[in-house]
């Protein structure tokens, strides 16, 4: 949109050059009438812009809109008494919640640690590799949910590779919290990484060298310099990671051996309440998620903006400096 | 810039080395387990789990339907972005945030609200299951979830190509005498390929390990609306590990073959861009 509103104060024609003579004329003599004309040609006729927005909108409406909607009323369909029942009354429901904020928290900080390390290591340095690792950390991503869960079985299932060793020490990891955090830091593994090697490569190293040269200390650099500068970014691939570790249903379904009151996340409890055609509990606990994911988003657009600044803020300052 | 920096900074080896313990703990191990488990069946258990008619049904299902969404998804998500980033509208900037609500929203819950939308008393089942569309525990249903899933994929790689073209281009082209669909067609079409494919690739590869969101539309009956990874939970649910191995290796090559493909887009739309 600006940069039509720039185009539109230059005084020379534009493409006056390239077009037929006569064209070229009636441009010269009249330029600005021309240049209405030019945009005109690159818009849209009304008609197509009013179509397409109403139907984008219906869209969103039918794929979106209603069904968050359908949530929200379904929850509340015997009242606000009976949802806040559903919710808090359940020991079952309750112990969900508890176990999925737990599991949440620690995949986080499991993956803040490596997407900090990752992107430093990606962003600030070149090796052989480095694309290869690149990819190696979009493959979460492309995994489906079902095939990590059997990975995880496959390991530390009674028949699997460490299944054996673990039984004998006592330990449980699948059909307990262990195996829950391990599935979920799997799926959940790329987005802190992935958000912050853009914003790292955005900013750029001058001042963690600077900071260098003034003789800073590694860990210094890293404290002082280089979170301060990162930390929107990080913010932001927190949240991202926080709502699909919440929301994880496929892996954890397969790693939890669906236990309830004891293995049992919210995603799983929904599935779980639908099953036993309790339905209005079911999205009550459906809506608490839905409410994550609102948050997630509003919060998401803020922070979007706010790394926008920050990094067109360092590119000017970049400018002012070579200057 | 960064290049210049080889390895100047501090910290090289400890980034690097905790980057690929984490990675190897996490990602390389477990997956390497499933190949490993999968290379101690022999080639006729492979084919006779891999090959059997239930299992076909399975993936030619979650092939196709992943597949279709994906196509879908490409026609609705140039739509949604080309309005997006050249139309104003009113509360346009809360239309454009809900476009990544399918990436925030749990899956079992778009699933859980999908199947109650289009059951014959649901708000769109009432209208639509009198006309013959039944979407709740049929194929359809599992698309319609596929495509919510898949959404923001095209949208979200489209848009900033589109928001990046040169408006002169156009003007040039219209000036030239090319109507306003030639321009679409011929001059900003070809440049959005390469998106439009990433995308479509994105979504396919979502499409194909989606779970949470079909298992509650699907119905999951054997041969019609079963979906390959439901086919791996059930073979799991059974303690039948070598069977569910075999199935999932092929889902998970797949996945390896479509993230190398991802890749290339991805280096092929940068250098059009």
């Amino acid at each position: 949109m600006h940069e039509f509103a720039t185009t539109l104060l230059e005084p020379e024609p534009v493409a006056a050059h390239s077009t037929g003579k006569d064209h070229e004329q009636a441009l010269l003599a009249k330029p600005l009438a021309g240049r209405a004309q030019l945009r005109r040609g690159a818009e849209d006729p009304p008609l197509v812009r009013w179509a397409l927005t109403l139907t984008a909108i219906l869209i969103l409406t039918f794929l979106v809109i209603i069904p968050v909607a359908n949530v929200f009323a379904q929850a509340l369909i015997d009242g606000p008494g009976v949802y806040w029942h559903n919710l808090v009354a359940d020991a079952d429901t309750r112990h969900a919640i508890v176990l999925t904020l737990t599991v949440a928290l620690v995949a986080v900080v499991l993956n803040v640690i490596f997407g900090v390390a990752a992107a430093r290591v990606i962003a600030r340095f070149r090796f052989p590799g480095r694309t290869l690792l690149v990819t190696l950390i979009d493959i979460p991503f492309s995994v489906s949910p079902v095939v990590a869960g059997l990975c995880f079985v496959l390991l530390f299932g009674l028949q699997g590779f460490f299944g054996g060793w673990l039984q004998e020490h006592g330990i449980k990891v699948l059909f307990a919290t262990p195996g829950l955090i391990l599935a979920t830091s799997f799926v959940t593994f790329p987005f802190v990484a992935r958000e912050l090697i853009p914003v790292m490569e955005a900013i750029g190293p001058d001042e963690e060298l600077a900071a260098l040269r003034l003789g800073a200390s590694g860990w210094q650099i890293f404290w002082r310099v280089t979170m301060p500068n990162i930390k929107w970014g990080l913010l932001y691939g927190v949240i991202l990671c926080n709502a699909r570790a919440m929301g994880e249903f496929g892996a954890v379904y397969v790693v939890s051996g669906h236990i309830a009151g004891s293995t049992d996340t919210m995603p799983l409890r929904v599935e779980r309440l639908f099953q036993e055609s309790q339905s209005a509990a079911s999205f009550a606990v459906a809506s608490v998620l839905t409410l994550l994911a609102l948050v997630t988003l509003a919060l998401k657009v803020g922070l979007e903006r706010q790394t926008r600044r920050q990094i067109e803020q360092g590119s000017e300052s970049k400018f002012q400096g070579e200057h | 810039m960064s290049t210049a920096n080889q390895r100047v900074l501090p910290g090289f080896s400890l980034s690097l080395g905790y980057t690929l313990f984490y990675l190897t703990l996490l990602v390389l191990i477990p997956l390497g387990a499933c190949f490993v488990k999968a290379s101690s069946l022999t080639f006729d258990q492979f084919w006779a789990t891999v090959w059997s008619e239930r299992a076909c049904n399975a993936y030619a299902l979650t092939f196709g339907a992943a597949f279709i969404a994906a196509f879908v998804n490409c026609l609705i998500g140039l739509l949604l972005a080309w309005v997006l980033v050249r139309y104003e509208f009113p509360m346009k900037r809360y239309f454009d945030a809900i476009v990544d609500l399918p990436l925030a929203l749990p899956t079992a819950v778009a699933g859980l609200v999908y199947a109650s939308l289009y059951v014959p008393n649901g708000w769109l089942g009432q209208v639509l299951v009198p006309l013959g569309i039944e979407a709740a525990y049929t194929r359809l249903g599992i698309v319609l979830v596929l495509i919510f899933t898949g959404l923001p994929f095209v949208v979200r790689t489209v848009q900033p190509v589109l928001e990046n073209f040169d408006p002169e281009v156009e003007e040039a082209a219209a000036s030239l005498g090319a109507t306003r669909w030639q321009t679409f067609r011929r001059v900003l079409f070809p440049g959005l390929v390469p998106a439009l494919l990433t995308g479509f690739a994105l979504a396919l590869a979502r499409g194909l390990g989606e779970y949470g969101s079909v298992v509650f539309i699907s119905g999951n009956i054997q041969n019609q609306t079963e979906i390959a990874p439901f086919l791996i939970v059930a073979k799991l649910e059974e303690f039948k590990y070598g069977e569910a191995t075999a199935l999932a290796i092929v889902l998970l090559v797949f996945s390896l073959v479509l993230l190398g493909l991802i890749n290339l887009l991805e280096r092929w739309s940068k250098k059009h861009a």
